[in-house]
């Protein structure tokens, strides 16, 4: 069942389209990322979500009934640009998002003492924010997002501004949200970590959608024609009229080569046909990355 | 507690904590009682700006110590003195000026001098000689007793107000009551509506660069976030404006009873209220000098007794009333500009059609009080942009009901239109960034469907 639900929904920004009839359906307890280049319409999709605009058709979902008002206080969300009021001591910031939350004081301090634990920040209660460091300051923007322990909690590029340590630590602590029953939407540039930690995508481009699923099925879909050897030695293959080389590497004795096949060509014929050149090692189908397929995808429709 | 609470209470928290509060809130009443204090004293001392004054006569001495002294000029009538040896020396002699006087052009005395004489100072001179030349001519006539009947003949005429109600009754008035507290509503009124309203604007300018508007519009709507703010600086006025009041009510009490021991409170009050009716009404008669005032207690009660004429009830409903709409008009305006640009240089381009009233309300205030009954006047105080400071100016003087009525409506009515349409703005605009905003561009925004 999905817990969040968009259906056709069309944005426009005086002749501008921002969103031309996008439909997204987010599963429960999955990391759903949204993906797309720059200006295609994402942050105005989760401003959507979020209510912060409406949107000027198409309806919206969550648990399968209409999206209402008081929905923001089951929702969290980490906009990209994001920032918090300089002048203001930590402690107190965290808990002046928390009310508007909707959270009471008393439950909102209770929560905020377990998470400033856990997270290693308890010295930083009566800091001014200006004091932190950027990476601290959204440690303290990640808490916020996600204290009134919303059901749908939406990151956007959740990771930059981190360490590696600190960030590793938030995906770990996003993966733990999903165990506890948290849904996801994941909305970043970041290809590795959207191989990595999401389980369904949406891919928009210049408001609509152009590319949906789940991210093992759209890798297999798209691996359909390509294929990867390992021989041993340096090995060097040449285009014939069933495959192209994609790309060739020699490293520690070993050659790596990627092709493609151009026709309908049985892998025996191509096998056979490559055996000669030397010694294979393995014989994969090649899963492209969420890379290649986000920049073949988009480049296609240019 | 409701969310809009939240945001209000933080709003009044963080402004009233800040350092740059608590002093403007201590010092400035400090400063105002100070005035109140010193100004009096500064009357009282007189000689602080003591000018001496040559009068010399051109071949005879018809005109000897005619011209008294005030109490800030000395005449001294000189003889045998040559006029240009005269005045290559007189400043080094300790003159302000000299006066030379030709008995056969009597009309037009020369008056030298290193700086432009101020227009008391010829007033002054001016009357002493046309009162002496009137004299001279009279006794030409050779009436008899002259200098009795002279003496008997001179008048003062203080003319005394009387408002008419429309019972037929009349309450004594003051007109320069009136003009006190027309300036002293005006100008607050402009001040505080001015000062608060783009405390709003910075407030939005600074989340909009933190970024931290998009956080908060997730959790509440834009409107809310903006009444918010614009409801919280307002208490943060309030609170201010509360704590001059009691702190320079304070201050004048303990400075009266320390520093200023031996001198007749009532006689410092007076000089007060005296000294504003001579500086806004020239033609306040008989011009009361400092020695004479402390046996004048009953005129001083008079005096008092004309403030509690006035309709004070009135006066503070609608000061309350005009600042909360006119207040609310400006602010909404200051956040819908806040929330259009990027930082706060680029909010200049806007300010000037938004000051352009608010000064000319001042203006037109300020010229209310000569002229209470002009057409300029009663226009500007129905106009909602101006209305809150010309109407303050023009309730002192007393205005009809319906006038009041209706500018009052008009405000209510502006004020709500502009807060809904600031919210629209605002509404995309916190969320609109590197984008040149024009009225154009915010125009359009105001027309976005949500």
């Amino acid at each position: 069942m999905s817990l969040f639900e968009a259906r056709n929904v069309t944005k426009m920004f005086g002749e501008f389209k921002a969103l031309d009839d996008v439909s997204i359906s987010v599963p429960e307890k999955c990391i759903y990322g949204l993906l797309g280049p720059n200006g295609a319409g994402k942050t105005t999709l989760i401003r959507i979500i979020n209510q912060i605009t409406g949107p000027d058709s198409g309806e919206l979902y969550l648990n399968g009934k209409k999206l209402l008002p008081e929905d923001v206080e089951i929702i969290g969300y980490l906009p990209e640009e994001r920032g918090l009021y300089k002048k203001m001591k930590v402690g107190e910031e965290a808990l002046y998002f928390a009310q508007l939350k909707g959270l009471s004081k008393a439950e909102a301090m209770r929560r905020l003492k377990y998470w400033f634990k856990k997270l290693d920040m308890v010295d930083w209660w009566n800091k001014k924010v200006e004091e932190l460091s950027k990476g601290m300051q959204q440690k303290v923007q990640f808490i916020t997002t996600i204290l009134h322990e919303p059901k749908l909690i939406i990151f956007d590029e959740p990771f930059t501004g981190f360490d590696p340590v600190n960030a590793n630590t938030i995906k770990n602590e996003i993966l733990f949200l999903r165990e506890r029953g948290a849904t996801i939407i994941f909305s970043t540039h970041n290809m590795a970590s959207v191989e990595e930690l999401c389980d369904n995508i949406t891919l928009i481009d210049r408001g609509k959608t152009i590319l949906e699923g789940r991210v093992d099925e759209i890798r297999n879909k798209w691996a359909g024609s390509e294929y990867e050897f390992v021989f041993r030695g340096d090995v060097k293959l040449h285009e014939n009229g069933h495959f192209k080389v994609l790309s060739q590497a020699f490293e520690n004795g070993r050659s790596t080569i990627r092709i493609s096949t151009t026709s309908d060509t049985p892998t025996n014929e191509i096998l056979s046909n490559v055996m000669k050149s030397g010694n294979i090692i393995s014989f994969n189908p090649a899963l492209p990355s969420m890379n290649e397929i986000f920049i073949r995808v988009v480049e296609s429709r240019n | 507690m409701s969310k809009i609470s939240v945001i209000i209470k933080r709003e009044y928290l963080t402004r009233v904590r800040k350092k740059s509060f608590i002093i403007m809130t201590i010092l400035a009443p400090l400063l105002m009682a100070g005035f109140i204090i010193l100004i009096p004293l500064m009357m009282v001392s007189g000689d602080k700006d003591y000018k001496k004054i040559a009068v010399i006569e051109e071949g005879s001495n018809l005109f000897e110590n005619v011209i008294p002294d005030t109490k800030d000029e000395d005449f001294v009538y000189l003889t045998n003195v040559n006029k240009n040896e005269l005045l290559k020396t007189f400043e080094a002699d300790g003159y302000y000026g000299v006066l030379y006087i030709i008995p056969e052009a009597v009309n037009s005395p020369v008056l030298y001098s290193k700086k432009q004489p101020a227009i008391g100072l010829l007033d002054h001179i001016s009357g002493a000689l046309e009162k002496e030349i009137e004299k001279k001519k009279l006794q030409d006539y050779n009436i008899e007793n002259l200098d009795s009947i002279l003496k008997e003949i001179r008048t003062n005429v203080n003319p005394v107000t009387n408002i008419v109600d429309e019972s037929g009754g009349t309450t004594e008035t003051s007109t320069g009551i009136a003009m006190v507290l027309a300036y002293i509503g005006g100008f607050l009124m402009y001040m505080l509506v001015f000062m608060f309203g783009s405390q709003v604007m910075r407030g939005v300018i600074e989340e909009k660069t933190s970024r931290v508007v998009e956080v908060i519009v997730s959790s509440v709507r834009p409107a809310q976030l903006m009444m918010g703010k614009i409801i919280g600086v307002a208490l943060v006025g309030l609170t201010q404006f509360m704590i001059w009041v009691v702190l320079t009510i304070a201050t004048v009490g303990i400075l009266r009873t320390t520093v200023l021991k031996k001198t007749d409170v009532t006689e410092i009050s007076q000089n007060i209220t005296q000294s504003v009716m001579e500086q806004n009404q020239a033609q306040v008669p008989a011009v009361t000098q400092a020695a004479e005032i402390s046996p004048e207690l009953a005129e001083f009660s008079k005096f008092f007794d004309n403030a509690m004429n006035q309709n004070w009830l009135l006066i503070i409903f609608s000061f309350i009333f005009f600042f909360i709409t006119g207040y609310l008009l400006y602010a909404s305006i200051f956040a819908a500009i806040g929330s259009a640009v990027d930082n706060e240089t680029d909010t200049q381009q806007f300010m000037l059609p938004v000051t352009i009233p608010i000064i000319l309300g001042l203006v037109v205030a300020m010229g209310t009080m000569q002229n209470p009954e002009s057409s300029l006047a009663f226009w500007f105080s129905l106009i909602p942009f101006t209305s809150p400071i010309v109407m303050m100016a023009r309730i002192p003087f007393g205005v009809p009901a319906w006038q009041l009525i209706v500018s009052m409506v008009l405000m209510v009515i502006t004020f709500i239109a502009f807060v809904w349409a600031a919210a629209k703005v605002y509404r995309t605009g916190i969320l609109m960034y590197g984008k040149k905003p024009s009225w154009k561009e915010m125009w359009k925004w105001l027309r976005y469907s949500s």
